[in-house]
Formats: structure tokens, C-alpha cells, sequence
């Protein structure tokens, strides 16, 4: 492949060619559908030879999500990816690293549950993802890609916000987005940061003493009172996330009385949704949220106040929906389309809820 | 120009790889495409199909439940996806697929009796570019010199020298296409 070349391939091949490409120092995962790609894509690319990138296949999520905690308490840019029940594995560790402030990326090309359910897209992560997922008051950073190129461009992007604000960041893709193949084109290679990089970016990671005092990383403290003050410094850590790092995309509001709020999978085909009603006169548009934790609340608040309606498309029973019910606070109706257990919904269903809920409710 | 279709058959049949090479030929002329597999148990045995869209413009939903074309390669295939055609458009089938043949009269129906010849051929691998021929003899979304393209760009290098066989299939699929039905 040449820079720049523009290239066909699925979104789980994207990530992986982007975590290659971004300077990902360890990727440690366990196969499981839709996502298997990711590691056999790195298995056929060797990336060790290259750029000297670990790729290892652990026995079970737990081992990856601690591999991940333990690479990225060194101060190193890991990873792991998998599937809903596997992420499901992976909590404990995903609030481990968020309270000893560790780095990593976790992608989740999620399929139906709950349980092992089915193997087909779903977006019922969502409260697993945006809530914290495991214990304790923790956010982590969710980035929902709704092409093969945001696949490839959220890698990147989501390790420089786990270092940024050391914390785990999360890419919440589906079967759709990482089963499907479109144009993509690559980001270009940068190297991997060297240990003296590591040192100089990263003073707090375990890198050795060298004259420095230690660099605890843990969860653990048996002082209340200084475990309420870690939690208000991570609590003001994502104040500021929620004030600087929220993404979203707008198509149509400008003229829109109606809103479809939705993101990932369910953006895309929605926006199908929205071309069929537009061609019949309805004035819809589309608010989709980029960054699902922190939630562009404030925007759907002012969107909300000159809408007639907001109908919330998911490919859940209505996770999202309280987000923007929270954003919305009773300024218009919200109602919601949803499918479960691996079915997706088409462009006509969301058309057609759209008039039943919100133009004829 | 926008082109929704769906190539539905047995896994094994060629039909995810026959929509990649569609898609990469369509790449190759600067269009937008995507490419949408069904990855469930159907790839591992059962029925399997994919939706190509090839389109001038950005491309919005990967999903669709309606079709422009339909290239249909079994009889449960044929069962699900031909209501799904849209009035005016085209199906094309396998006659050695299809024991009982389309009933909507509302199409442009082709058969291909593309596992007939690739059985004369001696090369049953050559069934989907075949079928792929008779497409864009009926649909000309892509150029053969591109489809060409997209097999040198996309084949392992072990299978490089499989391009001219797949070539003559294309041709020869072009050739064996007849219409059954007019819209």
C-alpha cells in the first residue's frame, strides 16, 4: 500500500492496519465474531518485524484486559478489542485501569446479548460503555465510529485522548461497521515513542526508579478519606473532559423541525431514513453523536427547543434515549426506534416511526 | 448513478468474493461502495449473501431491504430477496439453482446457466465470474478492464495466475446471458 492509496477493506482490518500505522506499542486480544479480524489482520501484517509492535493472542479477556492495564502502566500505547460478552469479561480491569489512571484502548465491535446472545450487530452496549460498565464513579472516553474510515482515523484520536487523560478510551463499533468494507485511506505511519519519550510524556508510568521516587499505579487504598480525594480529582479529570472533548455531527438541522438522533451503524442507516423523508417533504435532520461519554448534551438541549420531535434510533431497546431525554428535559417529544438480539432495523422502519411517533402522535 | 444489489446463494458459491471484486472494480473508477456481507451462520455453510452499493455520491445506509438488482444463485435465495426487487429492476438467476423459476412479471429476468458451464469448463471456481460476466453484460456498472484491475490488485500472489481463466469466465458469461422476461 502506498500513502495516501485509497484501499477497500473491512473496519476491523481498518483498525488494526490503523493501530499498526498510529505507534500502538501491544495489542493482547482473544478471538471472538464480529471481530476476529482485528487480530488475524495483525497476525498476517506481523507488525513485530516492522514497527515492533507486540501482537499476542491471550487465553481469555481477563489476560488481555490486564496485559492492557499492565503495558499501559509502563507508559505504553496498548490495546485489546473484542466482542460484547468478551468486553463484558473485561470490566474489572477496564475500572481498575480507571482508577489507577492507566491508558489503553479497548475496541468493542459489539453483537447481540444479552449473554453470549448472537453473533449479528447491536449497539446494547451503550449503558456498559457510557455508564463505566464496572464498579465505582468512573467515565471512560467512548468514541462511536460510523464508517471504515473513522475506524481507521478513532484509533489514533483514541490514544491520544487515553494519554491525554489517562484513562482508558473505548472505540464502540458493531458487526455492521467492522464486517463491512469501504474506501479507506490509511493515516499515515509515525513511529512508536521511544523509552525516552515514554519517560518524558508519560512521568507518572512505571518505566524504573532511576533516581526518581516510585510510580505507584493502583486502584487500591485502604484510607477513605484520601480515596474520596482521588475520586473528586477524577471527577474534576472528567469535568474537563466533558467540557473539551465532545464530538458530534449535524446533517440537515438548519431547517429541520424534526431530529433523529444516532449513532454509529444505526447513524447511517437513519441517514437513509432521512433521505426518504425528505423526499416526501418532511424536514428532518440528524444530530450524531461522535463521542457517546462525554454525550453532547448541551447541543440537543438547543436543538430540542425549536424541533417538534426527536425520535432516537438505536440498535437497542433505548439506551441513548435516556441520554437525550436528560438533554431534551420535556422541551419536545422523544420517541424512540429500536431493534434487539442482532436484528437491524432498515432505513424504512426508522422512516416510518418517525411519522407514527412524532407527525401523527 | 447508484446501483443497490444483492448477490444471494449457497457460502461456497463464490458470492461474497464475486460482490468484492464488483465493489474494487467499482473502486477503481473513483465510485463510492460499500459492501455488506451477512457474517452470521450463512458463511459458515448455509445461505450467504451480500449488498454492494456503487454510487456517485457518498453512500448512506449499508443496510437496505429493498434492490435495485438481485443476482440470485439458489432457490431459498430466491424465495427471500425476490419481493425484495424493486418494480422495474433485475433479476438474474442461476438456471441450475433454481428449480422454480421467478414469478413477478413486474421485472427484467435473465437466467445464466452459469454452473452448466462451468462444469463444461472443468473449473466449478469459475462459476462466480460467470455469473459476474452475465451482470455486467445486462448492467454495465463497471468495466471488464477494471474488474481485470481489481483481480490483479486483490488476488494473493499465489492466485495471480488464475486471472486470465477468470477473464475468459467474465467473457464467456457475457456471451451465455439470455433475457426470460422484460419489465
Amino acid at each position: 500500500m502506498t500513502e495516501n492509496e485509497v484501499v477497500l477493506m473491512k473496519g476491523n482490518e481498518a483498525i488494526a492496519h490503523a493501530a499498526i500505522r498510529c505507534g500502538c506499542d501491544g495489542y493482547f486480544g482473544y478471538p471472538i465474531t464480529p471481530q476476529s479480524e482485528i487480530l488475524e489482520t495483525l497476525a498476517l501484517e506481523k507488525p513485530w518485524e516492522t514497527t515492533g509492535m507486540v501482537v499476542v493472542q491471550a487465553e481469555s479477556e481477563l489476560a488481555s484486559i490486564n496485559m492492557v492495564y499492565g503495558g499501559g502502566a509502563t507508559g505504553k500505547r496498548v490495546m485489546t478489542s473484542s466482542s460484547s460478552p468478551g468486553v463484558a469479561l473485561m470490566q474489572e480491569g477496564i475500572t481498575y485501569m480507571a482508577g489507577a489512571e492507566i491508558p489503553g484502548v479497548i475496541v468493542n465491535v459489539q453483537r447481540g446479548g444479552p449473554g453470549l446472545g448472537t453473533i449479528q450487530p447491536s449497539q446494547g452496549d451503550y449503558f456498559q460503555s457510557t455508564r463505566g460498565g464496572g464498579n465505582g464513579d468512573y467515565n471512560v472516553i467512548v468514541l462511536a465510529p460510523a464508517s471504515v474510515q473513522e475506524m481507521a482515523d478513532f484509533m489514533d484520536l483514541a490514544f491520544q485522548l487515553a494519554f491525554r487523560y489517562r484513562t482508558p478510551a473505548i472505540i464502540l463499533s458493531d458487526g455492521i461497521i467492522g464486517q463491512m468494507m469501504e474506501k479507506v485511506v490509511l493515516p499515515p505511519y509515525k513511529p512508536r515513542r521511544t523509552d525516552e519519550e515514554v519517560a518524558r510524556e508519560c512521568p507518572w508510568a512505571a518505566t524504573g526508579r532511576r533516581g526518581r521516587r516510585n510510580n505507584i499505579l493502583t486502584s487500591l487504598s485502604l484510607d477513605p478519606g484520601f480515596m474520596e480525594r482521588h475520586n473528586e480529582h477524577l471527577q474534576q479529570k472528567y469535568r474537563v473532559i466533558r467540557e473539551t472533548e465532545v464530538r458530534y455531527e449535524e446533517l440537515l438541522t438548519d431547517d429541520a423541525e424534526y431530529l433523529i438522533v444516532a449513532f454509529g451503524s444505526a447513524a447511517r442507516i437513519s441517514q437513509k431514513a432521512i433521505e426518504l423523508l425528505r423526499h416526501e417533504g418532511v424536514r428532518v435532520g440528524m444530530l450524531r453523536p461522535i463521542t457517546l461519554w462525554p454525550f453532547p448534551t448541551p447541543r440537543i438541549a438547543e436543538l430540542a427547543r425549536r424541533m417538534k420531535g426527536i425520535l432516537c434510533a438505536e440498535i437497542n431497546s433505548g439506551q441513548m434515549l435516556d441520554d437525550v431525554r436528560l438533554a431534551v428535559e420535556g422541551a419536545c417529544p422523544v420517541a424512540l426506534h429500536g431493534r434487539m438480539g442482532g436484528m437491524v432495523p432498515t432505513p424504512e422502519e426508522i422512516a416510518a416511526a418517525l411519522r407514527e411517533k412524532l407527525i401523527k402522535g | 448513478m447508484k446501483e443497490e444489489l444483492i448477490i444471494a446463494g449457497f457460502g461456497g458459491q463464490g458470492v461474497l468474493s464475486m460482490g468484492k471484486t464488483l465493489a474494487y472494480g467499482a473502486l477503481m473508477e473513483g465510485r463510492e461502495v460499500t459492501w455488506m456481507p451477512a457474517y452470521g451462520p450463512e458463511q459458515r455453510g448455509g445461505t450467504a449473501n451480500v449488498t454492494v452499493i456503487i454510487s456517485d455520491q457518498p453512500i448512506s445506509s449499508p443496510i437496505l431491504s429493498t434492490f435495485d438488482t438481485a443476482i440470485i444463485l439458489n432457490q431459498p435465495s430466491l424465495e427471500r430477496f425476490q419481493d425484495a426487487i424493486r418494480p422495474g429492476g433485475t433479476l438474474i438467476y442461476d438456471g441450475y439453482g433454481i428449480m422454480q423459476p421467478p414469478t413477478r412479471t413486474d421485472l427484467n429476468i435473465y437466467r445464466i446457466d452459469a454452473m452448466d458451464e462451468a462444469a463444461e469448463m472443468r473449473n466449478v471456481r469459475a462459476f462466480n465470474m460467470l455469473v459476474l460476466g452475465g451482470l455486467l453484460k445486462v448492467r454495465p456498472l463497471v468495466r471488464v478492464e477494471d474488474i481485470i484491475r481489481s483481480l490483479v490488485k486483490t488476488l494473493p500472489e499465489r492466485h495471480q495466475h488464475l486471472i486470465p481463466m477468470n477473464e475468459q469466465a467474465l467473457l464467456r458469461g457475457m456471451d451465455i446471458i439470455r433475457q426470460e422476461h422484460s419489465a
